[in-house]
């Protein structure tokens, strides 16, 4: 199972799944000890140069293909895999660009986190209606132009607006972005690629854990 | 002989259009709203949104499309000739940064920037255009893109290369640029700017896109399509796919532009770049996205079109030897190949910062890359034979008519940012430093030509009248002082 995430192997890391109901291995076992290992190897590989970004969407999508045979079958029992954290993301107003924020997203669900992914040329106002019905942990903002990562800082604002700025951290992101404009904007943080989106992302929970 | 480079040869060209013209047609291209109907007219299928281009109608318009323009000078003089194998460089676009000059920390553009970047821009020869170079962060953002405009206009009497932020402020640079030319009339004749329009990878002109094109098309002034195949992310990963998708983007670009007005000027132009698999940033210093730019102006050049591209920039933080390597090598395959305006001197980090330093820096490669260009000539009737018969083999050269005569024409002289052993510059600051010096006399020498009164007065009345609905407070970076007359 390891091996087929790590490999971006899809359909081995399904019929694995499969296998392993079939022959009655606990579903959150097989996710815990057998798939978010690979991801793990993914990770640290990545961070090594060994890896790349098209390496790292295949484990991702092998890690997709393996929790849709896991997920039914932990829903079965009553059981449910408890989420890393939920994320709303997007796109920033007047953005129509969206592969960096996909690819973050993506990574994102395979590391663990439940990602609801608002698409592009997204309104300060939908992050926060969003973000107010899903009880979002984290709110992710992706601007590529210089023009646009202005419009960053009205989903700040919308969440404050709506009152939900001290429930929910706020990431910024996007080629143009820097730490020193996510600190300008009164945002909990920047991300400069993906995998780096995953580890402020685990960071962010955690220190909304210790607060609670 | 002018000494050219390129990627492509004739059967490569010729299979990057056949797959560009398959793809407008199949898949075809996301258009907006606002141009379907001027498609349908013209018996484009448009369905969901997508419009499906056939290759013939396509080739039609492409043929209407003129084969250069000039861009226009204050005074009216022809500045910058789009076409043929011309090269001029501007600095890049947009920035919401600038590495502050003292520190050398990236920091928010201010429009004080903008205005030191301009006049350090005037002074330098191998700028040929400004370009609208930040986006100030002391001026309201809903009026950031004219508001550049007018600090340019008022410092520079090149042209520029600018862009609108939003479909219906469009309308307000021109109207600026109108006031500036002396009417809507005179701009149309004589251009001073073209504006940068850019489509969405892969294959959709936005609303603001196709707005932008068709209101310039019908304003008779310059567009210049900036496509930007990322490759292996918004486009395909191998260069010769990107480069298919550039040629889409551009072709399309220009059908919808031409159908707007048939003959009104237009560039094939674009910024692609790779997408780097292990960051996802977009190396514009790579060797790989500068090859994107040069195969894919190669296509525009020989459709016979305007051609356009964004190099000269440098991926590193700081100005140090890797931004450098990058600019330099850019700017002298970019001159090369022999694109009409290269955009992206200044700029650095992706394009996310600019540097004055830097910008004097680029000037002393671009000012390499021009002599290149001249190439070796014939300067004389015989090349070294007569030269040798009036100095046998004693050598002494140095005293020979010809060498007094001859050795401006062959010999570039680089300012004292480049360290040629001058007096002066043995053990002297290094480059950055020197770039600062250089930049600091640059502005002191720097004299603002005004424009005629009546015209300041128009442009400072209607600068205020904008700024003040946008909530603007005075006008950064045009000193009182300078539009005082206006007010008395």
């Amino acid at each position: 199972m390891r091996q087929s995430i790590v490999d971006g192997a899809a359909d081995t890391a399904s019929s694995l799944a499969q296998q392993a109901v079939a022959s009655g291995v606990a579903p959150l076992d097989a996710i815990n000890n057998g798939y978010v290992p690979g991801m793990q190897d993914v990770g640290e590989q990545f961070a090594k140069g060994q890896m790349f970004l098209p390496d790292m969407m295949a484990s991702a999508e092998a890690m997709r293909a393996a929790m849709a045979v896991l997920d039914p079958e932990l829903k079965k029992m009553g059981a449910e895999r408890p989420p890393e954290g939920v994320i709303v993301l997007g796109t920033t107003k007047g953005d129509i660009h969206e592969i960096g924020k996909t690819l973050v997203g993506t990574l994102l669900a395979a590391h663990g986190f439940r990602v609801h992914d608002l698409g592009v040329d997204v309104p300060g106002e939908k992050f926060a209606a969003k973000a107010r019905e899903l009880h979002a942990d984290i709110v992710g903002v992706s601007a590529l132009l210089t023009t646009t990562m202005r419009n960053q800082r009205g989903v700040v604002e919308a969440m404050e607006k709506a009152g939900l700025r001290s429930q929910v951290k706020i990431v910024v992101g996007g080629a143009p972005v820097t730490r020193s404009w996510a600190d300008e904007i009164g945002a909990d943080g920047y991300a400069k690629d993906a995998m780096s989106a995953v580890d402020l992302a685990r960071e962010l929970m955690g220190r909304k854990l210790q607060k609670a | 002989m002018r000494p050219k480079f390129e990627l492509l040869d004739k059967p490569m060209l010729e299979r990057i259009l056949e797959e560009a013209f398959e793809l407008i047609e199949d898949p075809g291209v996301r258009v907006a709203p606002y141009v379907i109907d001027l498609l349908r007219g013209a018996g484009i299928t448009v369905k969901d949104g997508v419009a499906h281009i056939p290759e013939p109608l396509a080739r039609r318009l492409l043929d209407l499309a003129p084969h250069g323009f000039c861009l226009y000078d204050r005074s009216g003089k022809p500045a910058v000739r789009y076409g043929g194998d011309d090269v001029h460089f501007d600095p890049g676009s947009s920035c919401l940064n600038i590495l502050d000059p003292q520190t050398q920390q990236a920091r928010p553009a201010m429009a004080a920037d903008l205005v030191r970047m301009v006049q350090v821009a005037e002074m330098l020869p191998q700028y040929a255009a400004q370009s609208t170079a930040m986006v100030c962060n002391d001026v309201p953002q809903d009026i950031g893109d004219w508001y550049r405009l007018l600090l340019v206009l008022w410092y520079s009497q090149k042209p520029v290369v600018t862009g609108a932020f939003s479909a219906t402020s469009l309308h307000t640079l021109l109207e600026l640029l109108a006031i500036e030319s002396g009417g809507a009339e005179a701009l149309r004749l004589h251009p001073r700017a073209v504006f940068d329009v850019c489509p969405s990878p892969p294959l959709n002109w936005s609303d603001f896109a196709s707005q932008n094109l068709v209101d310039l098309a019908r304003a008779g002034v310059p567009a210049e399509i900036v496509s930007m195949p990322l490759a292996g992310a918004t486009a395909p990963v191998t260069l010769a796919g990107s480069v298919v998708q550039h040629a889409a983007e551009c072709i399309s670009g220009i059908v919808i532009h031409q159908l707007a007005q048939p003959g009104a000027p237009i560039v094939w132009g674009g910024a692609p770049a790779i997408f780097d698999m292990r960051t996802g940033k977009t190396p514009m210093g790579a060797i790989e996205t500068v090859m994107l730019d040069l195969a894919g102006t190669q296509v525009g050049k020989h459709l016979g079109l305007p051609t356009h591209a964004y190099l000269v920039a440098g991926d590193g933080r700081r100005i140090d030897a890797q931004v450098e390597m990058e600019s330099g090598i850019s700017a002298v395959l970019g001159a090369l190949a022999g694109i009409n305006m290269i955009s992206g001197a200044g700029m650095l980090d992706f394009l996310a910062c600019h540097s004055i330093e830097k910008l004097v820096i680029d000037a002393e490669a671009i000012a390499s890359a021009q002599r290149l260009l001249e190439g070796i000539q014939p300067r004389s009737e015989s090349l070294a034979i007569a030269m040798f018969a009036q100095t046998g083999l004693r050598g002494d050269f140095l005293r020979l008519k010809e060498t007094r005569t001859l050795f401006r024409k062959e010999q570039h002289f680089p300012s004292a940012v480049v360290d040629r052993g001058l007096a002066g510059t043995n053990g002297a600051p290094d480059v950055l430093e020197r770039a600062r010096q250089r930049a600091d006399e640059l502005v002191s020498s720097y004299e603002r030509h005004a424009l005629p009164a009546d015209r300041e007065h128009e442009m400072i009345t209607f600068a205020q009248r904008e700024g003040k609905k946008a909530g603007l407070k005075g006008l950064p970076g045009i000193r009182a002082l300078e539009y005082a007359g206006d007010r008395a």
